[in-house]
């Protein structure tokens, strides 16, 4: 188990190397000149070569580059090319939100995936076929759509909840609650059309299984033949279809943080991208993967425990 | 041979499982089954119309899409108008048409590219393997495991922000996924035996490829181009949305903007863009659907009448006896019969320990149903090992199964009796059937390695039904566990006990399997061909403790098997099965000795035991003159082993 | 156990002086080992073994004793690292894919399971031309010659328009018949073609299998693990225990009078249909199992029980 999860550890951080120095490449091909936009267009051409010396971007690419990457080895992201700011306190400040609807989306999306494609599996019938009703509009819906319904039925319309805006847990968790709950379902519900599907085929592959009947011959209950050996046993495949739904979790949250005014790292990365600030962009890009990587060991561990076969 | 076989040791099973999936049938074949398919035709129809729509857009409506109007902000339908006016007075229904035409044209694009790099590089990666396949899918796995509009905001940037450049890059973002399934497709095809034949059939590889890799590859990848179409269609919507992409241009992700903007004045407006998007991508994702069905699922698909049936019949899953239906119906040969009624007259009612009586199985199929086991009659005295042998087919699995209360939920069992120690056990409910199974029926399966539970270990699975059914502690359980192992003849108990089942071979995993069938010391025990997946040594060896097992503990037997050595090892009665019917029931010497039915002694001669060693080819050799009658003189002198050779 | 072959006078090559049509000689084949540094898996230690033209050699063996990858190695489909084979004289082993192609003329085979060595997606007629029109026969030519095959395995005329799903596990094996006999070969390897087949369709099948070779005298490397099915149809048999050969010979001396204490097991392991029989051949096989676990106290090494033959599940291939 243990060289599992040192080589799992060693090709998420191989990932977010390669992530980063790709970005940094795909930053620099543009001819933007970057110290003209933040000079203002009215500054002189002194002003813009100082501001350029300033940033450091009469260096050659490839020194910027190692320097990037040296520092960013120690933690320190640079600072904001328009304010000035390190880099990690402009994303420390805004992670929390983030986290907040990408945590509570895959948990609710978690239960909800088991709990239907349990059920599909085992009623068969009518809820088999609404179940799978649901997974096709789940999966026709993009997540930015049944943000903009939510909020149009439920903030703007019965004003159950917040239309805008983000209240610290430490605040009142009631209101830390509200302000994530439309935000977290319009992530999670793609991701349940997607695993519940995957839970129900699972589960349907291995009640046909031999050891299933072997079990039942051996007349155990239908709750431990059900909960406990072929819910464990449909586990892992639905686990890798959670993993790679909470890498679209993350790029969903994007777009769900600018229906639901919530100022995170998510609508940070489309800010930051499109004004050109590379530190910025840069650094959200690698907090962001470093979150998939983290998640994605989580789960690789608890397929490690449902999976005997792959501990070693 | 059209029965249906969910134990898989009989009819057709396999080759359905081999066939799903596996190929693209011919063109024509296709079209007529995807329009048969009410799903399909209704997406089909659907993408028409949308595209239609979309590319008419100039002859469906004059209104220019881009054009704002302040008069007309947020205004009602009017002539010419028909779905009103934006927030800043643009005409819906042409942004909506126009809009159409470029997101099918956009996904369009991401989609070709998709295929265009996945495709070939997965073709190359799962046929070659080698070095170009861990590049190949490394760099896949790193591609998928960053959103994708992270990227695509980052290149937007770089780039310049058109949507036919975005949607090139999604493309290039969604080619992994095509790479993994193609390469996965090409994987599981040469690896199969039909490739094998024809490399050996002189094919080369480019051949080989198009004839016999390609067809398996097309399939899921025109499924899975479906399915792209739709998320394209829905990540450019998103792009359009946060404003990327240009704004001359009319798009649903856009409308949607404006309607967001206008959240609180007129929500209306996100419900035709809406509307728009989701109907294509989930008509998308349908089409996928039925392509997936009417490509994959070549084996056959129950009709409507069957499901009817088949949903009838749930209800009655369990055993039902049968009122209506005389007690004992063995048409084709009353002799054997006779042998039964005769048997059962001379023994005392308290030795009988099974009784089945005119039992009768039979699938749902389209045509009506297909009757596997078809009215027979068994008995089992305690302490007495009785041979169920047949040829695949027969039904002598679906007979065990039904004892025991194991058939899938489709199947049709009847029966006058099904007794168990004078106590009627047909149509017991679920809970009232598990404290008999486990506990007074034992089971031993035929695929020792399929039939543990891969996620537990043995000891656990050994343990958990003792605890519940003898109500032992965990500590006595494992100790109970334990020694049985060791009486099953496993060396390091301890060891097997904490390991998991693909830690053991195949000839422990069926011992840890006879173990867990007697832990609950049952009165009866039935094996389904319990030796058939061993090695003919190991087979001998598993036969020498079942035979010991049964006869320290008394119990009676019954063995389900095709091979008339086993039977001959270990029965004391055998009852012959064909398609479904008992034709013959006799002790096992009188069997072998006098085999009556004419089946009985086809299947008898065709043992090939006995058969005459063929000759030396260049008829050399003394050595093969005086060896025909060689096996009898083995049995009756045994032969000294070589003692230099060890 | 003896790793040494048993060789009996009057059997085998000793007796033929001309080179027999396919050699293997010293063959080795060894599969890469599962994890980072493990010693490759020798499947194949050191195996020699020939055949003569319209001869059948049965190899019989257990689970992993490394019978069919012989068969592969033999088709050009196992890693070869040592040793090598003969073909009518010339090497075969490590030549390059065009001449291995060269030589599906005269080299073809029967696999064991009917249901994964047809293409699904063809009819039997495809399958049956596919080697014909690779060797540049005509298309009109080769639905001829289709015709007369589906003759000689026994099966209607009609079959050709059908997909293997259509026919019965024998009728499949049938068909892989005929297409291993399209081209005229002169050695088929057959890979356990009986082992997935009912009781009466093995024995039409292996009958099928010795009239066809009386008629066209192709030879065959026949690999099954039954020994009563390598009795009925080979003339020699050679016996593999984990990647070696320990005894070789005539088919009716090895399957009766076998020397080799692992024959003798696996002789006496095989039940009699006959209760009677049975009896004294378990009684036999008791008494040699004490007698050899005796022999192996007495020499210190205590080659297994069971468990020692189907430890390696995992390699047969």
């Amino acid at each position: 188990m243990l060289s599992f999860l040192l080589r799992r550890i060693g090709s998420g951080l191989a990932l977010i190397v390669v992530i980063a120095s790709l970005m940094f490449v795909l930053m620099n091909m543009t001819g933007q000149n970057v110290a003209r936009n933040i000079a203002g267009q009215t500054a002189s051409e002194e002003q813009v070569a100082a501001k350029s010396a300033e940033l450091g971007l009469d260096q050659p690419v490839v020194t910027r580059y190692l320097d990037w990457i040296g520092s960013a080895i120690q933690g320190d992201l640079g600072s904001s090319w328009f304010t000035g700011q390190p880099v990690t306190d402009t994303i420390g400040a805004k992670l929390p939100v983030t986290l907040s609807i990408l945590l509570v989306g895959l948990l609710v999306g978690t239960i909800f995936s088991v709990i239907i494609g349990v059920a599909a599996a085992v009623k068969g019938g009518w809820v088999d076929r609404a179940v799978q009703l649901l997974a096709i509009i789940g999966f026709a819906l993009p997540s930015f759509l049944i943000a903009l319904v939510l909020a149009a039925i439920f903030a703007v319309k019965l004003q159950i909840f917040p239309a805008v805006g983000y209240v610290e847990l430490a605040e009142s968790f009631s209101g830390w609650a509200k302000s994530i709950t439309l935000p977290a379902i319009a992530l999670a519900i793609g991701a349940i059309a997607a695993t519940a599907q995957q839970v129900r085929g699972s589960m349907i592959d291995v009640l046909k299984m031999d050891y299933v009947r072997t079990l039942r011959s051996r007349g155990l209950s239908a709750r431990s033949l059900l909960f406990r050996h072929a819910l464990r046993n449909a586990a892992p495949p639905a686990l890798t279809v959670l993993s790679l739904q909470f890498i679209g979790l993350v790029g969903g949250a994007v777009v769900v943080e600018k229906v639901f005014g919530l100022y995170g790292i998510g609508t940070l990365v489309f800010s930051s991208s499109s004004s050109g600030d590379q530190p910025l962009v840069l650094g959200v890009v690698v907090v962001m993967v470093l979150i998939i990587v983290l998640v994605n060991l989580l789960m690789d561990v608890a397929y490690g425990w449902l999976n005997p076969k792959v501990r070693v | 041979m059209t029965l249906p076989s969910p134990d898989g040791t009989a009819g057709v099973a396999p080759d359905a499982a081999a066939l799903v999936g596996v190929a693209l049938p011919k063109r024509a074949h296709l079209v007529r089954r995807l329009l048969k398919d009410p799903t399909a035709v209704v997406s089909i129809v659907l993408l028409i119309v949308i595209a239609a729509a979309s590319f008419a857009a100039p002859l469906l409506t004059s209104a220019d899409p881009a054009a704002p109007s302040l008069a007309n902000t947020l205004g009602p339908p009017a002539p010419g108008h028909p779905l009103g006016f934006d927030g800043v007075g643009r005409d819906i229904f042409a942004r909506l048409l126009y809009g159409g035409q470029v997101s099918l044209i956009g996904a369009l694009i991401a989609v070709l590219v998709a295929v265009a790099i996945g495709v070939p590089s997965g073709l190359l990666a799962g046929y070659a393997k080698g070095a170009f396949d861990a590049v190949a899918s490394w760099t896949a796995n790193l591609t998928m495991a960053i959103p994708a509009i992270v990227i695509l905001l980052v290149v937007m940037t770089a780039l310049g922000a058109s949507t036919s450049t975005a949607m090139i890059v999604f493309g290039v973002l969604m080619s992994p996924g095509v790479f993994r399934l193609v390469r996965a497709s090409v994987v599981a095809v040469r690896e199969e035996l039909y490739v094998d034949a024809a490399r050996v059939s002189g094919l080369s590889d480019a051949r080989i490829m198009r004839r016999h890799i390609l067809p398996v590859v097309a399939a899921p990848t025109i499924i899975q181009a479906a399915q792209m179409f739709g998320i394209a269609i829905m990540i450019q919507a998103g792009l359009q949305f946060l404003g990327i992409g240009s704004s001359a241009e009319s798009s649903w992700g856009s409308m949607l903007s404006d309607a967001f903007s206008n959240i609180y004045v007129a929500p209306q407006l996100l419900v035709w863009p809406g509307l728009a998007l989701t109907i294509t991508v989930s008509a998308f994702a349908l089409l996928g659907n039925a392509l997936r069905d009417s490509l994959g699922a070549t084996a056959i698909k129950p009709s409507r009448a069957a499901r009817r049936k088949a949903r009838a019949a749930k209800s009655a899953a369990r055993v039902t006896p049968s009122a209506k239906t005389p007690a004992i119906v063995l048409s084709d040969d009353a002799a054997s019969d006779d042998d039964d009624a005769a048997a059962d007259a001379a023994t005392p009612e308290a030795d009988v320990l099974l009784v089945v009586e005119n039992l009768r199985v039979a699938y749902p199929t389209s045509g009506g149903e297909s009757v596997v086991v078809d009215g027979i009659s068994l008995t089992v005295r305690k302490g007495e090992v009785v041979g169920l042998v047949g040829e695949s087919g027969s039904g002598k699995t679906q007979t065990a199964f039904s004892i025991l209360g194991l058939l899938p939920p489709e199947a049709q069992v009847t029966a006058h009796t099904i007794s168990f120690d004078g106590r009627q056990i047909a149509g017991l409910g679920r809970n009232a059937m598990n404290e008999l199974r486990g506990r007074r029926i034992g089971y031993v399966p035929q695929e020792p390695m399929s039939n543990l539970d891969p996620s537990f270990r043995i000891g656990f699975q050994l343990v958990e039904p003792m605890r519940q059914h003898l109500g032992l502690s965990k500590a006595q359980a494992k100790a109970k566990a334990l020694g049985l192992l060791a009486r099953v003849g496993i060396n390091d108990p301890e060891r097997t006990f904490a390991a998991y089942p693909h830690e053991i071979s195949g000839g422990m995993a069926q011992r840890v399997l006879i173990a867990g069938a007697v832990s609950c010391d049952p009165e009866l025990l039935i094996a389904d061909e319990p030796t058939t997946a061993l090695d003919v040594t190991v087979q001998a060896e598993v036969l020498d403790l079942m035979r010991s097992l049964q006869a320290e503990r008394e119990m009676g037997m019954i063995l389900v098997t095709h091979n008339f050595g086993v039977v001959a090892d270990i029965c004391d009665r055998v009852a012959v099965m064909q398609t479904g019917k008992i034709v013959e029931t006799a002790p096992a010497r009188e069997l072998f000795a006098n085999p009556q039915h004419p089946y009985t002694r086809m299947l008898l001669d065709s043992t090939l035991e006995d058969s005459v060693p063929r000759r030396a080819l260049a008829a050399v050799g003394a050595a093969a003159t005086g060896s025909t009658a060689a096996d009898t003189t083995l049995a009756t002198d045994p032969t000294t082993p070589t003692g230099e050779s060890a | 156990m003896s790793a040494v072959t048993q060789h009996r006078p009057g059997a085998g090559r000793s007796a033929a002086t001309d080179e027999p049509l396919l050699v293997v000689e010293n063959l080795v084949v060894e599969y890469p080992g599962k994890g980072f540094r493990a010693p490759p898996f020798q499947a194949l230690k050191g195996v020699s073994l020939s055949i003569r033209a319209g001869e059948t050699v049965g190899l019989v063996g257990e689970s992993g004793s490394g019978k069919t990858t012989l068969g592969r190695a033999v088709l050009g489909l196992a890693p070869v690292t040592g040793g090598e084979i003969r073909y009518a004289g010339d090497r075969i082993s490590g030549i390059n894919k065009k001449q291995r192609r060269a030589l599906s003329d005269d080299l073809q085979v029967v696999f064991q399971d009917p249901y994964t060595s047809l293409n699904p997606a063809m009819t039997v007629n495809d399958i049956l031309t596919e080697p014909l029109l690779v060797a540049g026969v005509s298309r009109t030519d080769a639905n001829k010659r289709v015709r007369d095959l589906l003759d000689q395995v026994k099966l209607p005329q009609d079959a050709g328009q059908r997909l293997p799903r259509e026919f019965s596990g024998g009728q499949r094996q049938r068909i892989a018949i005929a297409r291993a006999l399209s081209r005229d070969p002169k050695v088929i390897v057959c890979d356990e073609p009986v082992s997935a087949l009912d009781l009466s369709n093995q024995a039409r099948v292996l009958d099928l299998f010795i009239e066809i070779q009386e008629r066209t005298g192709v030879a065959y490397l026949f690999i099954t693990h039954d020994l009563s099915v390598v009795r009925h149809i080979s003339h020699r048999v050679a016996v593999m225990y984990h990647g070696e050969i320990v005894e070789s010979g005539d088919a009716g001396a090895v399957t009766s009078t076998p020397e080799h204490p692992y024959t003798q097991r696996l002789l006496l392991a095989a039940p009699v249909p006959d209760p009677v029989r049975q009896l004294q051949r378990r009684a036999d096989r008791q008494r040699l199992a004490t007698q050899l676990a005796a022999q192996d106290e007495q020499a210190g090494a205590g080659v297994g029980g069971d468990e020692a033959h189907s430890t390696d599940p995992s390699r047969e291939a």
